[in-house]
């Protein structure tokens, strides 16, 4: 689980991250989304230790952030682009994050599964996309860590393949360990969302579970009502005098 | 095994089955054996190849590693999202393209040198030769890296790794030069052994001249450091200031990867 408090992130002039507080819990998927340049990336890349946070705090699973990047033992992360060497073997990528990570409890399953025995001598530049996005998953599951981040991750997938990666999302849940997403497939989202965190310019707009914002936007499907968070986000951003302002929208961080 | 070594044996499995740094590696081979083949002795070959030398290596490590830098930004973060510290693999992923682009260097031009010259008179030249070129591979891929990883625009970064490439061997003599003349009435032994110092590929034309004994092709600044340091000396302060040039901005290539936002 992550729990992040009053993070702040500024890039030159631009205010990416305003006081952003969330908590991600145990044994469920959190969806995290929002228009593009909300500031999910960010997010996702100061708790992963690639950015750093001009201020608040994080944990994750109770470990916070170190130098030495210990903590980072409790995530496994799927990036959106899988940009491997393109020199390098299938084999050689798994070899060495395996390696990377000695001592910890492996989970090879997405390597069966997605067939990938038979691509392992294979360069990874000779690979098509979606087998790429395919080691990319095997290699954010390869371990069995307390959370999952997954970024657009059945984006160049195949029908069969997003479906084995969705089963696999649904185990880790059901092992009781947490998983954020983002996605802007918000079908995606409806099938395994279990809470959401909406993002908009920085702010977080809403962090609940998916039942209380289908009760707040009085929609009843959750692709409805995130899609009725951002038209009045817009709204609110173009300044423009909304017809009805919508009795459920938080003027600062709502909580559900 | 630990997290440098892991991430070097990557970086060099990786750049291994690069056709470019094979390309290079041939290109220095066959420029090498065609001296050779034309009747260059050790010595003449050195002289020779030592003008490609510092042309080629600073271009190829500049340009070259700068866009291998930006090609494996996103692997970087996919292994620094793994618990790894940032410094160690920092180091992995410098060797991983410091290494290569020396050894490829090193293995073309000295092939040749092994095979003809043997421990002739070239010895102490092709020494010098290899050591210049492998300095220079090292700072032009640690400016490289710094370069990229200062500057998110890749464009603009292999933009200003071609305007330091021209500045250090093309530019730098002229000003040198230009400085020497209009200033030719001022004593300027110090300050143009300072501005040599400020110039890798100056510090590497000279190591290898000095091995050479041909002070009327070392320039005004050749000559002078020979003059200055004799030719034992000479040798040790060139290698010890072109060491400081590959640490100093791998220092800060360092710095500036632990720094960043990914």
């Amino acid at each position: 689980m992550i729990t992040a408090t009053s993070i702040r992130k500024r890039f030159g002039t631009l205010d990416v991250l305003h006081d952003v507080s969330l908590d991600v819990r145990s044994g469920a998927v959190t969806a995290l989304v929002g228009p593009n340049g909300s500031g999910k990336t960010t997010l996702i890349k100061i708790v992963l230790g690639l950015a750093r946070a001009d201020a608040g705090a994080f944990s994750v699973n109770g470990a916070v952030a170190d130098a030495a990047g210990r903590y980072r033992r409790h995530i496994g992360y799927m990036p959106q682009a899988a940009r491997f060497p393109e020199n390098l073997r299938v084999r050689d990528v798994l070899d060495l994050v395996r390696a990377l990570r000695p001592g910890e409890p492996r989970d090879e399953e997405l390597v069966t599964a997605f067939s990938l025995a038979a691509e392992m001598d294979k360069l990874v530049g000779t690979l098509s996309g979606g087998t790429r996005q395919k080691v990319n998953a095997a290699v954010a599951f390869l371990f069995r860590p307390s959370l999952l981040i997954l970024d657009e991750p059945t984006a160049g997938l195949d029908p069969i393949a997003a479906g084995i990666l969705k089963d696999k999302i649904r185990q880790v849940r059901a092992e009781g360990r947490s998983v954020l997403i983002t996605s802007h497939i918000l079908t995606e989202l409806e099938e395994l969302a279990d809470d959401v965190a909406f993002l908009c310019d920085g702010h977080l707009r809403f962090a609940g579970t998916v039942a209380a914002l289908l009760e707040r936007t009085r929609e009843r499907r959750l692709e409805a009502a995130i899609a009725a968070l951002m038209r009045s986000e817009r709204s609110r951003a173009a300044a423009m005098p909304s017809p009805e302002p919508p009795a459920w929208l938080p003027a600062e961080v709502e909580r559900s | 095994m630990n997290i440098v070594s892991l991430v070097l044996q990557a970086g060099l499995r990786d750049l291994a089955r690069n056709r470019w740094v094979a390309a290079y590696a041939l290109g220095f081979l066959v420029i090498t054996e065609g001296l050779f083949w034309f009747g260059g002795t050790g010595p003449q070959v050195a002289l020779s190849l030592l003008n490609v030398v510092l042309i080629v290596v600073p271009l190829v490590a500049l340009v070259f590693g700068t866009i291998h830098v930006y090609a494996s930004r996103e692997f970087v973060e996919l292994l620094l999202a793994q618990p790894v510290p940032r410094g160690q693999l920092f180091i992995g992923q410098f060797l991983g393209l410091a290494l290569p682009l020396s050894g490829a260097f090193a293995v073309g031009a000295g092939i040749p040198f092994a095979w003809h010259a043997g421990a002739g008179p070239g010895g102490g030249a092709l020494l010098a030769l290899l050591v210049a070129g492998v300095a220079l591979s090292v700072s032009f891929a640690a400016i490289a890296t710094w370069i990229a990883l200062r500057t998110d625009d890749r464009l603009k970064g292999v933009g200003l790794a071609l305007a330091v490439w021209l500045a250090t061997t093309v530019v730098y003599d002229g000003f040198v030069l230009g400085a020497a003349a209009a200033f030719g009435d001022y004593p300027l032994e110090r300050p143009l052994l300072a501005l040599m110092a400020g110039n890798p590929v100056d510090l590497a034309r000279v190591l290898v001249l000095t091995q050479l004994d041909v002070s009327a092709l070392m320039g005004y600044t050749g000559a002078l450091f020979e003059r200055t340091f004799g030719t034992g000396i000479g040798t040790g302060v060139a290698v010890a200031t072109l060491a400081l040039w590959c640490a100093a901005p791998l220092a800060l290539a360092a710095r500036r990867f632990q720094r960043r936002d990914f």
